[in-house]
């Protein structure tokens, strides 16, 4: 069961509006109740390999042209996200994107919408557990919550849809440390107590690396390095760009700024 | 005092009319950001099929009414499926001349059908509901306009507070992209807010029919007459849309009683065109939530 494969993401292309190729042969292996984490700076892909799994391309008018993804084993590339979601595939988006008119409550029981029946009596005593702040909010507008309130209301709301695979899509966005170090333990736990299988896509590569078991570097639309989260860690390559130290894993310093820009092994 | 509380309470009870025609027209705007020029058709073809069942196949009042609001709801239904879902992803002025066309064609299907003749309904309100305050008689016919409003627009405020359909409405309204990420079957949000645009036309549709008697001409008219209604209450809001409706109804009326019945037409759209030159996004509409 531990080792059983969840997603599997086989060598796909994306293109957007038919002529702008953005993924370039990716495959990605998650396996059930872990979490993976994929690492890349600006426009490496990340953001679109999710949406390639989740279904959101299509309303950006993109579309895998090549390659499969398939999950549980069914294939769902090029699947409209009510069906994808409707296998348990949730994605919390970049950016936070509440529902601002909507209170916070409101905004928790949307999540339920891919269950039969909506239940979610239960679900928001669920989430008010992980997030108990939430709780005290519950019944203010979404649009007036602080950035580290929204990322939580933002999980807590694809919880809701009790999802076998969450897509995270850069949780720690714009917020202080110590609130990042918060959402980052909670996911964790969730993905402890829950069992759910997380993708986390990242640009702080050290929390990411830290919680995750498994990684993957993107760069240009492609794979360029995977392995286990705590091999990552200790890459010179990966610490040198990813983690802001030298490859000695000594913190970087100005005076070294005019020392050669170390080549990346991958190119 | 007297002429001018008769005056008032006639003006609210037609405002009360165009409060809950400009709902459904809001409705549509609110999800798909559509504006439905078909929205006066829709209305009339409600008051035809009333009129239909209820005089013309006699049956029983409260069947005429179940058998038009099921009908109206299927038809916004099939509207949306057969018109619009093949037009999604179209830029928004084709959408809209679309509902142009529409409301040509549903307007010429009924002149074909019931020609420009003015029908008028059976009386069926009961005598009960005209109210006599000292001098002034309110009859049934504003009662029943009243009531039928205030019925209305509690369901519906029910129905988008708690239920779950209600509640993914006004999440695909407020941000479509996240809708969809959380499963939320967009398309049928849209289908249902055509569906519950159409029967509550047909409401109005009906109400307007009792009031002047029923002629595709003059229902059609009401389509025009719930720009000044939103614009003045702010396209976004449903609140807006009642309380446009009533101060537009209340104007109306007083101009009519006071003045002339033909600057009753013309005081809407003045007061549309001074809305649009000092609070261009109307008293409730839509304030961005900004946080930096």
């Amino acid at each position: 069961m531990e080792d059983k494969v969840a997603l599997l993401v086989n060598n796909i292309s994306v293109v957007y509006h038919d002529v702008i190729q953005v993924l370039k042969g990716v495959s990605l292996e998650v396996k059930k109740g872990e979490i993976v984490s994929l690492l890349g700076s600006n426009g490496a892909g990340k953001t679109t390999t999710l949406r390639a799994i989740s279904g959101l391309l299509k309303p950006e008018n993109g579309r895998v042209t090549e390659g499969s993804i398939t999950f549980d084993g069914k294939q769902i590339h090029n699947e409209p996200p009510e069906v994808i979601t409707r296998l348990g595939i949730i994605q919390v988006l970049e950016g936070r994107v509440p529902f601002k008119y909507l209170t916070v409550e409101e905004n928790l029981r949307v999540g339920t919408a891919t269950r039969w029946g909506k239940p979610y009596k239960e679900d928001l005593e669920l989430v008010y557990h992980y997030f108990p702040r939430l709780k005290e909010l519950r019944n203010r507008l979404a649009g007036y919550l602080s950035g580290g309130e929204l990322q939580m209301l933002v999980i807590g709301r694809a919880l809701m849809a009790h999802p076998k695979l969450l897509l995270l899509d850069e949780p720690s966005l714009g917020l202080a440390p110590f609130l990042v170090k918060e959402i980052f333990d909670i996911v964790k736990k969730i993905n402890e107590e829950q069992g759910t299988t997380i993708v986390l896509v990242e640009q702080n590569a050290n929390m990411a690396l830290n919680i995750a078991t498994y990684g993957y570097v993107m760069e240009n639309g492609k794979i360029v390095m995977e392995g286990k989260a705590k091999d990552l860690k200790e890459n010179p390559d990966v610490k040198e760009f990813y983690l802001g130290t030298t490859a000695k894993g000594t913190i970087k310093s100005y005076k070294d700024v005019k020392a050669y820009k170390r080549r990346k092994r991958w190119l | 005092m007297d002429f001018f509380l008769q005056l008032l309470i006639q003006g609210l009870s037609i405002g009360c009319l165009y409060a809950i025609a400009a709902l459904g027209f809001v409705m549509i705007f609110k999800s798909s950001s559509i504006l439905n020029f078909a929205h006066g058709e829709l209305l009339a073809i409600g008051a035809y099929i009333f009129l239909v069942i209820s005089v013309w196949l006699n049956l029983p009042i409260y069947l005429a009414f179940i058998v038009t609001f099921v009908g109206s709801f299927f038809l916004g239904f099939v509207i949306e499926r057969l018109f619009l879902r093949p037009m999604i992803g179209e830029a928004l002025i084709e959408v809209i001349m679309l509902t142009v066309g529409l409301a040509a064609m549903f307007k010429g299907l009924l002149l074909f059908i019931f020609s420009g003749n003015t029908y008028v309904y059976p009386n069926f309100l009961p005598a009960g509901l005209t109210i006599k305050i000292g001098n002034i008689t309110v009859s049934s016919v504003y009662t029943a306009t009243f009531l039928a409003t205030i019925i209305f627009l509690i369901v519906f405020g029910l129905f988008f507070k708690y239920s779950s359909q209600g509640i993914y409405m006004r999440s695909v309204a407020d941000s479509q992209t996240a809708a969809l990420s959380l499963g939320v079957n967009v398309r049928r949000v849209f289908a249902l807010s055509w569906a519950i645009a159409s029967l509550v036309c047909a409401m109005s549709g009906i109400v307007l029919g009792i009031l002047n008697g029923i002629n595709v001409h003059d229902l059609s008219k009401m389509g025009l007459k719930v720009f000044p209604v939103v614009i003045l209450g702010g396209l976004e809001s449903i609140l807006g849309a009642i309380i446009g409706g009533l101060i537009i109804g209340v104007i109306e009326t007083l101009v009519s009683g006071y003045f002339s019945t033909s600057l009753r037409d013309v005081v809407a759209y003045v007061i549309l065109v001074i809305i649009l030159m000092i609070k261009p996004y109307g008293l409730f509409g839509l304030v961005e939530i900004e946080r930096v």
